[in-house]
């Protein structure tokens, strides 16, 4: 009996230490810094040129992201090819990958003296310390996320569904767009979510490739970095900007799987009499 | 309309497909049981699988033929597929899923198979057999030159089963098509087909009308299959032209049809009686030993008095008395006892 007891009161303390000690932190930011003079400090110039660069480098990120990563997932997803499981170990690779090491690796290749730098110099333009170089980071760190998602929602469709679709006389193209596409978009909108998240906390692999310029590489998350000497209050007003996007972000993704359920098959018993 | 001409061999994973069919204007039925190879065959058809060899043909409309390299996707093969779940598209309404098809008339469509009210509702919200039917519009909407259903019957409660049927079989019947269809239960294939061919790892045991498959098994699996006792034996020619067996497990049985050697003695539950003691009537063959077990399926009981079932009425087992452990004798007609060679490729 004590030693029940005991372990419920365990388990209990083991939870609320968990929970206090991930929510403290965040608690604080919003206590160091009035309400209002937070929302006052968010229209500095710092945050609102960080605003611009964050808004526009990740909006291309994941456009490029889904773009080019949606096809890559739904033919690494429907094929068994040789080599898959080593495909897919290297779309997983940058999720482990420490951001150093990645931006290096960025400027290794990307770089003015690095792999496809002299091409890209003999063409006339410099990536390294531009804002296409926080794309390129923000993309190779965010991508594997949008991709591990999207290749296992194409796995979970039923590929009856898309066999129908091409007896029914639609090419592979037109079964993508209007089967494939439509059925696994529950999951390819978690995964994108959970890609810009981690877009727009990108820092280590940005902060070595593209540097943090004001106004030209310089993301919220390098503005943190770079008003946390000169204006502690400036770094909390985005510290808590963040906290709100990112908590936002994670209810998106949990409340996507109940925008709609579709079965194939075993309606609910009571489905027919509802609505029709 | 055409005939469906396939000659085909896939490798499977623990065996080989090798099949050549000819579906006339009519319900064929591939019966066997699970992972025989069957829902294969229709797949080859569709275009869905490939064969490692062989030719898939339309009428005069080539579909695969491995010699010449044609192997037409399943888009241009103008195959009507009724999948085993029936493959709704979940984020369609029915009218959409049929219109996927493309046909020029998705009302006309839906009313062909009386689903017009069902036009707006969504493929989760319909029974079984609603299902069935949307899948069976939206194959059909495409004017397909063959219609092929790939288990019609198992996504079907059972006690809806034997209704959606006899639809299936009168929706079946006016389609002037080749209708290739895949089942596991033979009673299935009965009810809809006008042949049906037995199909085993891959190979095709029998083909005929249900009637002649179940007059007369080649083979003791088809026996089996379509329900019957199967008893091992070696035959020899015996009094007034009949054919008499002695059985492996003892006793002695006679048979109307003529072997010798080694034989399967196939004869259906339906056709033995159980008594007390041997009746004086015309039944030739008697089986006596104590029962193993009585089980009852609604107003029948199968009764299995040695390597032998009998099915009876539950009112002549409650008559009778009859329980496990009993001696009783089984009895059936010499005329109603099949009997099949036992060849050196015949299957123990």
């Amino acid at each position: 009996m004590i030693s029940r007891r005991l372990f419920a009161a365990a388990l209990a303390l083991a939870t609320a230490l968990a929970l206090a000690f991930l929510l403290l932190p965040l608690i604080a930011i919003f206590l160091r810094v009035p309400p209002g003079d937070l929302v006052a400090q968010l229209g500095s110039e710092v945050v609102i040129d960080a605003l611009v660069v964050t808004a526009k480098t990740t909006l291309i990120a994941q456009a490029l992201i889904l773009v080019v990563g949606t096809p890559a997932a739904y033919l690494i997803a429907s094929r068994r090819f040789r080599g898959r499981p080593f495909v897919i170990t290297l779309v997983e690779l940058p999720l482990v990958l420490p951001p150093a090491v990645a931006g290096i690796a960025l400027f290794a290749a990307f770089g003015r003296l690095g792999l496809l730098g002299s091409t890209f110099d003999a063409l006339g333009f410099t990536v390294a310390l531009t804002p296409a170089a926080v794309v390129l980071a923000v993309t190779y760190v965010a991508s594997p996320f949008y991709l591990r998602q999207a290749i296992a929602s194409f796995e979970a469709l039923d590929r009856s569904l898309l066999d129908a679709s091409r007896t029914l006389g639609a090419g592979p193209a037109r079964t993508f767009f209007r089967v494939a596409l439509p059925l696994a978009s529950n999951g390819l909108a978690a995964g994108a979510a959970l890609s810009f998240a981690r877009g727009i906390g990108e820092f280590g692999a940005t902060i070595m490739f593209a540097g943090s310029l004001q106004g030209v590489t310089q993301t919220l998350s390098l503005a943190i970095y770079a008003q946390f000497d000169l204006h502690l209050e400036t770094a909390l007003a985005l510290g808590a900007l963040l906290v709100v996007t990112s908590a936002m972000i994670l209810l998106l993704v949990k409340l996507i799987p109940s925008w709609t359920r579709w079965t194939s098959t075993s309606p609910s018993p009571f489905a027919r009499f509802g609505s029709s | 309309m055409d005939t469906l001409d396939l000659d085909v061999a896939l490798t499977l994973r623990s065996f080989r497909v090798e099949l050549a069919l000819t579906v006339e204007r009519e319900t064929y039925a591939l019966v066997g049981p699970s992972g025989a190879g069957k829902t294969s065959v229709l797949r080859m058809v569709a275009g869905l699988v490939r064969p490692d060899r062989g030719r898939i043909a339309l009428g005069p409309r080539v579909l695969f033929d491995s010699e010449t390299g044609v192997d037409r996707p399943p888009e241009d093969r103008r195959v009507g597929f009724v999948f085993q779940e029936y493959a709704l598209f979940p984020h369609m309404t029915v009218e959409q899923n049929v219109a996927y098809a493309g046909g020029r008339d998705v009302a006309d469509a839906l009313e062909r198979l009386h689903i017009g009210h069902l036009a707006k509702a969504r493929p989760t919200e319909l029974s079984g057999g609603e299902r069935q039917r949307v899948g069976l519009a939206r194959a059909l909407a495409r004017d397909p030159d063959v219609l092929l259903l790939d288990e019609p019957m198992s996504a079907l409660d059972t006690h809806t089963r034997a209704g959606v049927r006899a639809e299936l079989r009168t929706i079946v019947d006016r389609l002037d098509l080749p209708v290739l269809l895949v089942t596991h239960d033979f009673q299935d294939a009965v009810v809809l087909a006008d042949r049906v061919a037995v199909l085993v790892d891959g190979r095709l045991l029998q083909a005929g009308t249900p009637a002649d498959l179940i007059a007369a098994p080649s083979d003791p699996f088809v026996a089996s299959f379509t329900g019957a006792n199967v008893l091992t034996g070696v035959a020899r020619a015996g009094p007034d032209g009949l054919t008499e067996v002695v059985l492996d497990g003892g006793g002695l049985l006679y048979s109307v049809d003529e072997a010798a050697g080694p034989v399967y003695a196939a004869v259906y539950p339906w056709e033995v009686s159980i008594a007390r003691q041997a009746p004086d009537d015309s039944a030739l063959n008697h089986l006596s030993g104590p029962i193993t077990s009585v089980v009852s399926i609604g107003n029948r009981a199968r009764v299995q008095v040695g390597a032998l079932v009998g099915e009876v009425t539950t009112a002549s087992v409650e008559r009778l008395g009859l329980a496990t452990g009993d001696r009783v004798v089984a009895s059936f007609k010499a005329a109603a006892t099949r009997l099949v060679s036992r060849g050196v490729d015949g299957r123990p």
